[in-house]
């Protein structure tokens, strides 16, 4: 057990029947940090934050989360982790002092300074105006808010967040993650599951899973580094056209288009592959600028996916 | 003491959301009063008022003296006069009348001779109620108001009701129907309270909490039994009030056996909470429950008169052996150490039920 990590799965995996969610998944989550979980739906996020918070027996494999054994006596570890489920899942006929009131008391905070964590809950999750206020009444970001302030409230080692910021707009979660390096500042571990990329890009480790296989782990600096594609951009004012002069070559591995742009993915042994672009662009006589580009974390998702699928076939 | 508490957290959350629940809240007070009016009005095997007709083509003092008796039973009401038996046939048919009264000419000789019946009764047979009670009005005295009384034709039975004599129906459904209105409640609400929370996702939340499976299930019943025992209170006092449904027995026995039938009919919906997944499957287990537990606990019918198989299921029902110790301590003044089996038993499924549900009931989602 080594004590700089949160979390240290091996060999995890769930089956769901002949539906393998999560397969031999090792994790190793520091301390502090905000580790990242992405990958399109289904693709084993919850079954994996189930299983390390005690839900969900694994079918094989174990984790020691928090020095605790999973699976175990999560009794043990419930105290120490802070869960917010996918679906908001307070009480929506109770208003919002009342759920802080319920959590508080589950958790058997101490009733001499319950009152003091509530307002203190209430400012910096900016709920006061909303303290009498029934939950079903409130918009999406206020419900995410007071989730994190009830998941926080007994102040948890290790927070486990599943796809928390699906349901909010974008001021809402720029703001969630601001609470967020708040908590990891103050020494919370943060687990995080999403499908954003612009939320994977802001943790300091993600792993990117892909059909319940773990494809790549690491910071999100080193998975763009390490790709193991050339990426580049071609820019036309006939996109469609430039698209099918780049996907008719076989070295191609992959092309996206975003707006008047087509980012394209060539692994790494092709020599030279703007030249390779210019050829078929021309042979085609489409008008294009062929540049080369530095990787985003959505090409690397794109490269890491695409290399688990042909693994598999 | 961490236990307690989160216990109390528990209660404190499930009365403050009932309470918000405006259209539970009514049902849980509205339904008993609703219930006991519907059963106790609507439900009467005491059967008055026949619509019946007549044919008497005797028409002395001695035919008139009979029509006057049988109309003094208030068991027949006479709407018709006509001239032929035909005739009342034709009434029967078409259903204009449910009893037909046929007296012979020699309506008077015959009352004296033994061998021949000197009225015939053309009873609707297609209701086994009315043919009931028109068999009974077969033993209907005649009485002579000459002096030589001749001896009585007709064999005088006295069909003597103990302990309800009037036959009031009221009586004997208060008692059972508080069996029914507490079983249909207590199961339902708790049935749905813990699928409910399932599928809303509150209960992914509450089992990611240090609270154990024991104080999540006590907690959440320990509301519905302080509403039980107000249910039962609403129904002595409506039947006091409406019906005159006497309590002859000790109230302290009636609330002791109610106390052991709410909770195993508490015990009973957390098991079905724990075996369902949707509120429309809990909903459909109970109903699937309340069936036989009105057709065969003897509410309805007796449960002397059952087939042996329909009693066997019947004696598995916890409402059967409720209404047994209801009968017994309202209307007999049977003290409860007189009927402890039922008792028991109900303690004992009570206690087998929560046991089960709480096994069932895992911290886990598979």
């Amino acid at each position: 057990m080594n004590d700089a990590f949160a979390i240290e799965a091996r060999g995890l995996s769930k089956h769901f029947g002949a539906l393998h969610a999560v397969s031999s998944l090792d994790l190793d989550v520091p301390r502090g940090q905000i580790y990242g979980f992405l990958g399109p739906n289904g693709s084993g996020k919850s079954t994996t934050i189930r299983m390390l918070c005690g839900l969900l027996t694994p079918t094989e494999g174990s984790a020691m989360v928090l020095g605790t054994r999973v699976p175990g006596n999560v009794k043990l570890l419930k105290p120490k982790i802070g869960y917010m489920t996918q679906k908001f899942s307070l009480f929506g006929d109770m208003t919002v002092i009342e759920n802080l009131q319920f959590i508080s008391e589950i958790y058997s905070y101490p009733a001499s300074e319950r009152a003091a964590r509530i307002e203190e809950l209430l400012t910096k999750y900016d709920l006061t105006m909303q303290r009498t206020q029934l939950v079903d009444t409130m918009s999406g970001g206020q419900r995410q808010r007071l989730a994190l302030a009830c998941a926080v409230l007994h102040h948890p080692e290790l927070l486990l967040l599943d796809e928390p910021t699906s349901a909010v707009d974008p001021q809402s979660r720029r703001d969630f993650w601001a609470n967020l390096f708040r908590l990891a500042a103050a020494g919370t571990t943060i687990m995080v599951s999403t499908h954003y990329m612009d939320e994977a890009e802001r943790c300091h480790r993600l792993a990117i899973l892909d059909k319940g296989v773990k494809v790549a782990d690491g910071t999100p600096e080193e998975l763009q580094n390490d790709t193991g594609m050339h990426i580049l951009e071609v820019t036309s004012h006939d996109p469609y056209a430039a698209q099918g002069a780049i996907q008719a070559l076989p070295e191609v591995a992959s092309v996206t288009q975003l707006g008047m742009r087509l980012r394209v993915l060539i692994p790494l042994n092709i020599p030279d592959p703007v030249a390779l672009a210019q050829r078929s662009l021309q042979d085609r006589h489409v008008d294009a600028a062929v540049t080369t580009s530095t990787a985003t974390l959505e090409d690397v998702f794109v490269a890491v996916t695409m290399k688990s699928g042909q693994q598999s076939t | 003491m961490s236990s307690a508490s989160r216990l109390v957290a528990i209660i404190k959350k499930e009365v403050r959301q009932l309470r918000r629940d405006r259209l539970t809240f009514v049902m849980i007070f509205g339904l008993p009063v609703i219930q006991i009016l519907v059963f106790g009005y609507a439900i009467n095997t005491d059967v008055r008022n026949l619509k019946t007709a007549v044919a008497d083509h005797a028409n002395t003092h001695l035919s008139r003296q009979f029509l006057a008796e049988l109309r003094e039973t208030q068991v027949v009401d006479i709407v018709a006069d006509v001239a032929t038996p035909a005739a009342l046939e034709d009434l029967l048919r078409r259903g204009e009348i449910s009893i037909g009264v046929y007296i012979p000419f020699d309506f008077d000789r015959r009352v004296i001779d033994q061998n021949r019946s000197a009225v015939h009764l053309l009873v609707d047979g297609s209701d086994p109620t009315i043919f009931g009670v028109a068999n009974q009005l077969r033993f209907m005295p005649i009485r002579f108001d000459t002096y030589a009384q001749p001896r009585p034709k007709l064999n005088l039975i006295e069909v003597r009701a103990f302990y309800n004599p009037e036959r009031r129906t009221p009586v004997n459904i208060v008692p059972g129907l508080m069996g029914v209105i507490l079983m249909m409640t207590m199961m339902l609400f708790t049935a749905v309270a813990i699928v409910r929370e399932r599928e809303r996702g509150n209960l992914e939340l509450l089992i990611n909490t240090p609270v154990s499976s024991a104080e999540l299930m006590i907690g959440k019943v320990t509301p519905y039994v302080f509403i039980g025992l107000l249910q039962l209170a609403i129904i002595l006092v409506v039947g006091q009030l409406l019906f005159d449904v006497p309590v002859r027995g000790s109230i302290v026995d009636l609330y002791i056996a109610g106390s052991a039938f709410i909770a195993a009919n508490l015990a009973l919906g957390l098991l079905i909470s724990t075996a369902t997944r949707t509120q429309f499957q809990a909903m459909q287990m109970t109903v699937f429950i309340l069936m036989p537990s009105i057709l065969l606990s003897g509410f309805m019918f007796p449960f002397d008169g059952m087939p042996v198989f329909a009693q066997k299921i019947g004696e598995v029902l916890p409402t059967t052996h409720f209404i047994r110790l209801t009968r017994g301590i309202m209307l007999r003044d049977a003290p409860l150490g007189e009927l402890t089996p039922d008792l028991y038993y109900l303690v004992g499924f009570a206690l087998v039920a929560m046991t089960v549900a709480a096994l069932r009931f895992t911290k886990r989602l598979d």
